[in-house]
């Protein structure tokens, strides 16, 4: 059976006034269908980017998709037509974004926000479009839904417009939902909030989910499979609990070693990672982690090691094996 | 040699925002009870966190403590000059003594100036170095200290990153020699990797110079990591305060419980094993707190005394404090 999102071999960049931004350089990965992963990253890692491209929603120019492809349900997305594209998003892939106030337009009320995506993708009037939307904030946890409806963004919370933003990603029931930090701009009993949600919605409508994030804690309790990613390049693959209990990647370890727990007593300094993040202005030349890698060798400055796999499902692109920190 | 009296004292700090109707009459038709009632002391040395969600107040504790709003009532004392009726010469001293950390590393730096500007510009006010040359070899001197090369004096905040942004930050809050320094959430805005390098730098920090921190955060797992005593915040009042392994290990208060069970651990097992417990709701207005305990409309164990009753703030063991009628 093949896939539900195959992306092979991408690569965006961005030419602006300061020079070209090699945002994504090259990255595959595959999804099934019902399965959530999450891609791992701080900022500017390409983590955002690498999925805009795939739902064509990079700015072009100045953004550029130099190669790849991304097979959605054995078909190029990146041969579909702006028209068919518009089919496929929020109806087949939806997204939710990071910042609930800058995703929803202020002007307009949740409810005409909400009966828009229904009528441009199914054939509903309006009084069905606006019952729809009242049961999607009910099964959201919105009180008085039909009330809410003529509200405004800003007489929500934080938590509630995320909310929104859920129900509204979920209206026509999307196979493969995006969810871009949806919880980051929250506070944490909010973000269980929402990750609760998210899960119960996932099993209720057997929906593939790609969750970013820069949190090593948040995706935890929730994907089944991790990929971190580093300056545009996935750095490792893995099952979850095999990617927590044996990171093989040196900047795995690193962003593992860098988080204080709350569960666990303090018996040391955190171990920060020195450096930082990389000049994604530069073409990546050598590993992009070898400036700040504790196991650098020689080798790693000159040539880019490419994903392979070590056991089972697990694969990184790194030179060494960091167990006996020789080359491998 | 150590001063038994503690450096910073707050003794029921109230602060409350009027909010007003009408443009120029301006009508107080109400308050926003953003701080009301808050007592701790915070000894030399000493790190203590303040934690809550946002709009809970913490960050209005931080900036009354310094002055920076004056306070409705209660006291605040920091090394014996009490800020909330200090004239501005005594004003003066204290604001010498106390600094400030700010959570958004772009928006706390004046864009215009360079980095000798904003470093030396403690050292300006208050009179301590007057020589130019000598204050800009006192800002090279602080740069190095915060891990920042002294060649980057003339150059401006935009060209640096999230993470040296802060130590620039951390390097002018130094200037002036403080002995007291409000770090409200100065890591939250940067990447997980740098994170660890500030917690670290102001670590070191307070060996060095023996600084006493406040360190507002909603990073509950930071909190534990650089805390030595953590106190809880919720609508305005500090309902647990406690050192802080016996706070998270023997917490009293259903909302710390709460708290703490939503913080996610980065270790799926033990993540998926555990119970978590899921607040309903967000937090009410301070425009108009709930009556009795303020937590009681979220509070999984509220019984009827929890509606009417404000619970007492109570030593429950030593050094635990707790407010709740259920514990």
């Amino acid at each position: 059976m093949s896939h539900l999102l195959e992306v092979s071999d991408l690569r965006t960049r961005f030419h602006t006034a300061e020079g070209t931004v090699f945002a994504v350089n090259g990255i595959s990965l595959h999804l099934d269908q019902g399965e959530t992963i999450a891609i791992v990253g701080e900022s500017g890692c390409g983590k955002s980017v690498s999925m805009l491209s795939i739902l064509r929603l990079i700015p072009i120019p100045p953004g550029e998709i130099v190669s790849g492809t991304a097979r959605y349900r054995d078909h190029d997305l990146f041969q579909y037509t702006e028209n068919e594209m518009e089919d496929i998003r929020g109806k087949e892939i939806s997204m939710i974004f990071q910042d609930p106030m800058t995703s929803l337009n202020p002007v307009l009320t949740i409810g005409r926000q909400l009966t828009e995506s229904l009528r441009a993708h199914l054939p509903m009037d309006k009084k069905a479009a606006e019952d729809r939307a009242v049961e999607l904030l009910e099964k959201v946890g919105l009180s008085d839904p039909r009330q809410r409806l003529s509200d405004y963004p800003h007489q929500f919370s934080g938590g509630m417009r995320q909310r929104v933003m859920i129900a509204m990603a979920l209206s026509c029931s999307p196979s493969l939902l995006v969810a871009d930090e949806p919880t980051t701009a929250l506070d944490v009993t909010i973000q269980a909030q929402i990750t609760e949600l998210v899960a119960q919605l996932r099993d209720q409508y057997h929906m593939a989910i790609i969750w970013i994030t820069h949190d090593l804690g948040v995706v935890a309790g929730l994907a089944e499979r991790v990929i971190v990613m580093y300056a545009g390049l996935i750095v490792e693959e893995a099952a979850v609990d095999e990617l927590y209990e044996d990171p093989r990647h040196p900047y795995t370890l690193a962003l593992l070693a860098a988080l204080p727990r709350v569960d666990r007593r303090r018996d040391r300094r955190l171990k920060s990672i020195p450096g930082a993040p990389p000049n994604l202005l530069v073409e990546p030349h050598g590993c992009p982690f070898a400036p700040r890698c504790e196991y650098l060798i020689e080798h790693c400055k000159d040539d880019n090691p490419s994903l392979t796999q070590v056991g089972g499902a697990h694969t990184i692109a790194c030179w060494i094996d960091i167990k006996t920190g020789k080359p491998r | 040699m150590t001063d038994p009296q503690p450096l910073v004292k707050v003794n029921n700090l109230v602060k409350h925002f009027p909010v007003t109707r009408g443009v120029i009459l301006q009508r107080k038709v109400g308050a926003v009870r953003a701080v009301d009632g808050v007592s701790f002391y915070i000894d030399r040395g000493e790190t203590l966190g303040l934690v809550g969600e946002s709009g809970c107040g913490k960050t209005t504790v931080g900036r009354t403590m310094l002055g920076l709003y004056p306070a409705s009532s209660g006291s605040v004392i920091i090394d014996s000059h009490d800020v909330c009726c200090a004239k501005i010469k005594e004003m003066k001293v204290i604001r010498q003594k106390a600094q400030m950390i700010f959570q958004d590393p772009y928006a706390s730096l004046n864009p215009r100036w360079t980095v000798n500007a904003i470093v030396s510009e403690p050292l300006r006010v208050h009179k301590l170095i007057n020589n130019d040359r000598d204050r800009s070899e006192r800002v090279k001197e602080l740069l190095m200290l915060v891990g920042l090369s002294s060649r980057l004096v003339n150059r401006f905040p935009h060209e640096f990153s999230g993470g040296q942004r802060q130590r620039i930050g951390v390097a002018r809050a130094l200037a002036s020699n403080p002995a007291f320094i409000v770090c409200d959430e100065p890591i939250s805005a940067l990447d997980v990797s740098i994170q660890a390098q500030v917690v670290n730098l102001l670590e070191d920090l307070q060996d060095k110079f023996g600084l006493t921190y406040l360190f507002i955060a909603h990073d509950l797992s930071m909190v534990r990591h650089i805390c030595d005593r953590v106190a809880v915040m919720y609508l305005g009042l500090i309902v647990e305060l406690a050192e802080r392994n016996e706070l998270y290990e023997k917490y009293l208060h259903p909302y710390t419980k709460a708290l703490l069970s939503a913080v996610p651990i980065p270790d799926p097992k033990k993540d998926r094993a555990r119970q978590r417990i899921i607040l309903s709701g967000d937090v009410p207005s301070p425009i108009n707190p709930p009556t009795g305990c303020r937590f009681h409309p979220r509070c999984p164990i509220a019984g009827e005394e929890c509606r009417i009753e404000v619970p007492v703030w109570r030593e429950a063991a030593p050094g635990h404090w707790v407010a709740c009628h259920k514990v």
